[in-house]
C-alpha cells in the first residue's frame, strides 16, 4: 500500500495545505510534548520525594520531651516530662521486637569547633552507638561513636564530610583533636549523610561524655526506636503502647496528645506515599485531558480537511479513482503528519526533559525528571489512531457520494 | 457506442419533484462527433453526466460500449470513467496544487502506471496540444484556452473511447474557444467518440451532429453539412 509514488502523492498535498497540515503537526506535537513533560516533571517529583526518603530510616519513632496538657494524679498541666536513660532500659525491657534504640541529647548552648587557627559553629549531635542504623550514616574512614565511647565517656567525635573538608582539607583527620567548646575531642570517624537536613554539616559525640560535661543528668530530648517487620499498624500500635509507658513511669494521662511527643515516621512516609499517588493521578488526568484535547484537534482538521478537498476528491473520482484509493489518500496523509508530529512532539519532550535534568543543580524536590518512553509512544499511537478514525469517516463519505456531487461542492 | 433508451431521470428536493429527463432514447455511433443542444434546464448536463456515469437515472438502460450501464458499484464506475471515459469541464477542474504534466498523468496513476511511465507519456499528450513547454506551470499561471488544453490532454491520455465535454468552450474567447474545438476535431478524426454538450450555435455547428434536447427530450437531430470549415 505504501509506496514512493504514494509518498510524493503526499509531500505534494502536504505542501498545498501548509496552514492545514502545520495545524495537524502542532496539535499533535504539543499534545504529546505535553504529556512528556507533564509524566517526566510528575516523576521527578515522585523520585524526588523517595529519595529524600531514602536517606532516613522510615520505620523510626522519635520520642520528644514536652510538658504536659492535661491535670492527672494531683499534677497540674503545664508539668515538664524530661524522658530519661532509664526510659530507654525500660522500653526495651517492655517492648519486643525492638531493632535500634538510641537516645539524643540536645546540647543547650550554641558549639563552636576550632581546629589549629580555623573556628566554626557546626552542630553537635549526642546519641548512642546505634544512631547510625537509624539515621542510616554512611561512613567515609574511621568508625562511629561505639559502646565503649559511651560507657568511658570518652571525648570522642564523628565528623561529616563537609567538616573535614573545612579543618582539615589537606590532612587526614583521624586522631586528630578537635576543640568543641574549649574541650578536646579526638576525631574518630568521617561520615557521610547527604539528605533534605543539615545531617552533614554536624559532629556526633557519644551522649554520655554530653551528659556529663553539660551536667544533664540522667535527662535526654530525643529518644529513636526501630522495629523490625514494620508496617503501619504495628507502628500505630506501637506508638501506643509506649505512650503508656511513659504516662505510667512519669505520672501522665495517657491520654494527653502531648507531655511525650512520639513522631511516627512511618505514618509521615504513608502520608507521603498517598502524596505520591495522588501527584501521579493527577498527572494521569492532565495527560488524559491533554491528548483528548490533541484528538479532538486532529478530528477536526480532518474534518475540515475532508470538506475542503471534496471537489478536489469528485474530480480524482471522474478521472477514475476507486473510493478506496480515495479513503487512502486521506487516510495515509493523515497518519504521515501524526507519526511525524508524535516523533516530533516526542523527541522534543525528552529532549527538554534532558536538558532540565542536566542543568538543575542536585536537590531532593525535583530528581531525574524522566518519561516512560512507552507511554508516550502509546500516546502517540492513540492519536494516530484516532487522526485516521476522524479522517475516514468524512473520507468514505466523500468516496461513495456521486462523482457530480463532489464535483459541485463549494 | 452509446446507447440510450428511454432515459428517465427525477432530482427531488424536498417536496419538489423536477422530471429533468423524460425518457431521452438516442444511439451515438463510433466515431461520432455529436454536439448536445439545449437552452438551461433542458437536461443536456444531466444527459452528459450520466454518460460519463457521473450521476445515476432512474429508468431506462444505457449500454456503454456494449456493456448495460445501470446500478454499478462505486469501484466498477470508477473503472469504467478511468478507462473509457475521458471528461472536459466548463471550469477546467485541473488541480490546482499539480503543475500541468502532473495533472495530466493523474488518470495514469488511477491505472497503476509507474511515475516514469506515467511523466513520458504525459509529455506526449501535452505536446500534442501544444503545451510542452508549459509542462511544470501550475494551473494559475495558465490562461483559459491552456488550462482547457491541459484538460484536453489529461482526458486523452487513458486513450479513452469517448470523450464527454460539458460546455468546454464556456469560459474560452471565440478565438481559443475555435482552437479548442480544432483540437477536438483532431481528436475526433483519430475515431474517438466526441460528445459536447453547448447551448452556443456557432459551436455547435463545428461538430457533425446535432442533438437538440427540449424539457427533457430529444427535440430534434440535426446532420451537420460535411462541407463546413472552419474559418
Amino acid at each position: 500500500m505504501f509506496s514512493v509514488e504514494i509518498f510524493q502523492e503526499i509531500l505534494l498535498t502536504i505542501n498545498q495545505n501548509k496552514l492545514r497540515s502545520f495545524l495537524t503537526c502542532f496539535s499533535v506535537a504539543w499534545g504529546i510534548f505535553m504529556l512528556i513533560v507533564l509524566l517526566g516533571s510528575g516523576n521527578g517529583l515522585q523520585n524526588g520525594m523517595t529519595a529524600s526518603f531514602k536517606d532516613a530510616m522510615n520505620n523510626s519513632l522519635w520520642m520528644m520531651s514536652d510538658a504536659t496538657t492535661l491535670d492527672y494524679g494531683g499534677f497540674k498541666k503545664g508539668r515538664k516530662i524530661d524522658i530519661q536513660n532509664e526510659d530507654q532500659t525500660a522500653i526495651l525491657q517492655n517492648i519486643d521486637n525492638i531493632e535500634y534504640s538510641s537516645t539524643r541529647y540536645t546540647i543547650p548552648t550554641s558549639t563552636t569547633i576550632v581546629y589549629k587557627e580555623k573556628y566554626g559553629t557546626y552542630e553537635v549531635r549526642t546519641v548512642m552507638p546505634k544512631y547510625k542504623e537509624i539515621e542510616l550514616i554512611k561512613m567515609i574512614k574511621g568508625r562511629f561513636v561505639n559502646d565503649r565511647d559511651q560507657s568511658e565517656f570518652r571525648k570522642s567525635g564523628v565528623i561529616s564530610t563537609e567538616i573535614k573538608d573545612f579543618y582539615f582539607p589537606h590532612e587526614d583527620a583521624i586522631g586528630k583533636y578537635i576543640k568543641i567548646n574549649n574541650i578536646a575531642f579526638q576525631v574518630v570517624g568521617v561520615f557521610e549523610d547527604k539528605d533534605n537536613w543539615d545531617n552533614n554539616r554536624c559532629v556526633y559525640i557519644p551522649i554520655s561524655t554530653a551528659q556529663q560535661i553539660f551536667n544533664a543528668g540522667h535527662n535526654v530530648t530525643l529518644l529513636a526506636v526501630t522495629l523490625h517487620d514494620m508496617n503501619l499498624e504495628k507502628s500505630k500500635d506501637l506508638a501506643v503502647k509506649l505512650k503508656d509507658l511513659f504516662a505510667k513511669r512519669h505520672n501522665f494521662d495517657k491520654n494527653d496528645p502531648r507531655a511525650v511527643y512520639i513522631n511516627n515516621n512511618f505514618e509521615n512516609l504513608d502520608r507521603n506515599l498517598q502524596i505520591i499517588r495522588g501527584i501521579s493521578i493527577f498527572v494521569w488526568f492532565i495527560g488524559i485531558g491533554t491528548i483528548i484535547a490533541g484528538i479532538v484537534g486532529i478530528s477536526n482538521i480532518m474534518l475540515i480537511s475532508v470538506k475542503e478537498r471534496t471537489q478536489e476528491i469528485g474530480i480524482r473520482k471522474a478521472l477514475g479513482a476507486k473510493p478506496w484509493s480515495v479513503i487512502t489518500m486521506v487516510l495515509q496523509e493523515s497518519i504521515f503528519l501524526t507519526t511525524m508530529a508524535g516523533y516530533f512532539g516526542l523527541v522534543l519532550g525528552i529532549g527538554l526533559l534532558e536538558i532540565v535534568n542536566k542543568n538543575i543543580p542536585e536537590n531532593k524536590v525535583f530528581v531525574n525528571p524522566s518519561a516512560d518512553i512507552g507511554i508516550a509512544i502509546w500516546a502517540t499511537i492513540i492519536l494516530i489512531v484516532a487522526g485516521a478514525v476522524a479522517g475516514f469517516f468524512p473520507a468514505r463519505q466523500a468516496a461513495m457520494i456521486k462523482p457530480i456531487e463532489a464535483l459541485r461542492y463549494e | 457506442m452509446i446507447r440510450l433508451n428511454n432515459i428517465q431521470k427525477t432530482y427531488s428536493t424536498g417536496q419538489n419533484k423536477l422530471h429533468v429527463l423524460k425518457g431521452v432514447t438516442v444511439n451515438i455511433g463510433e466515431g461520432e462527433f455529436v454536439s448536445i443542444m439545449g437552452s438551461s434546464g433542458s437536461g443536456k448536463s444531466t444527459m452528459l453526466n450520466i454518460l460519463g456515469i457521473l450521476d445515476n437515472y432512474d429508468d431506462g438502460e444505457y449500454h456503454l460500449n456494449n456493456t448495460l450501464v445501470k446500478g454499478l458499484s462505486e469501484r466498477k464506475a470508477a473503472h469504467y470513467r478511468n478507462h473509457l471515459i475521458g471528461f472536459v469541464f466548463q471550469q477546467f477542474n485541473l488541480i490546482s496544487y499539480k503543475n500541468a504534466l502532473e495533472n495530466v498523468a493523474l488518470p495514469l496513476f488511477y491505472q497503476g502506471l509507474s511515475r516514469k511511465k506515467r511523466n513520458v507519456k504525459a509529455m506526449e499528450y501535452l505536446d500534442m496540444v501544444g503545451l510542452k513547454p508549459w509542462a511544470e506551470h501550475m494551473p494559475n499561471e495558465m490562461s483559459g484556452g491552456q488550462k482547457q488544453r491541459v484538460a484536453i490532454a489529461r482526458a486523452l491520455i487513458s486513450q479513452p473511447k469517448i470523450i464527454l465535454a460539458d460546455e468546454p468552450t464556456g469560459a474560452l474567447d471565440s478565438v481559443t474557444s475555435i482552437e479548442i474545438m480544432d483540437i477536438f476535431k483532431t481528436v475526433n478524426d483519430q475515431g474517438i467518440t466526441m460528445l459536447i454538450v453547448t447551448h452556443e450555435h456557432d459551436i455547435a455547428d463545428l461538430t457533425k451532429k446535432k442533438i437538440v434536447l427540449k424539457d427533457g427530450l430529444i427535440h430534434e437531430v440535426i446532420e451537420n453539412r460535411p462541407h463546413i470549415t472552419l474559418n
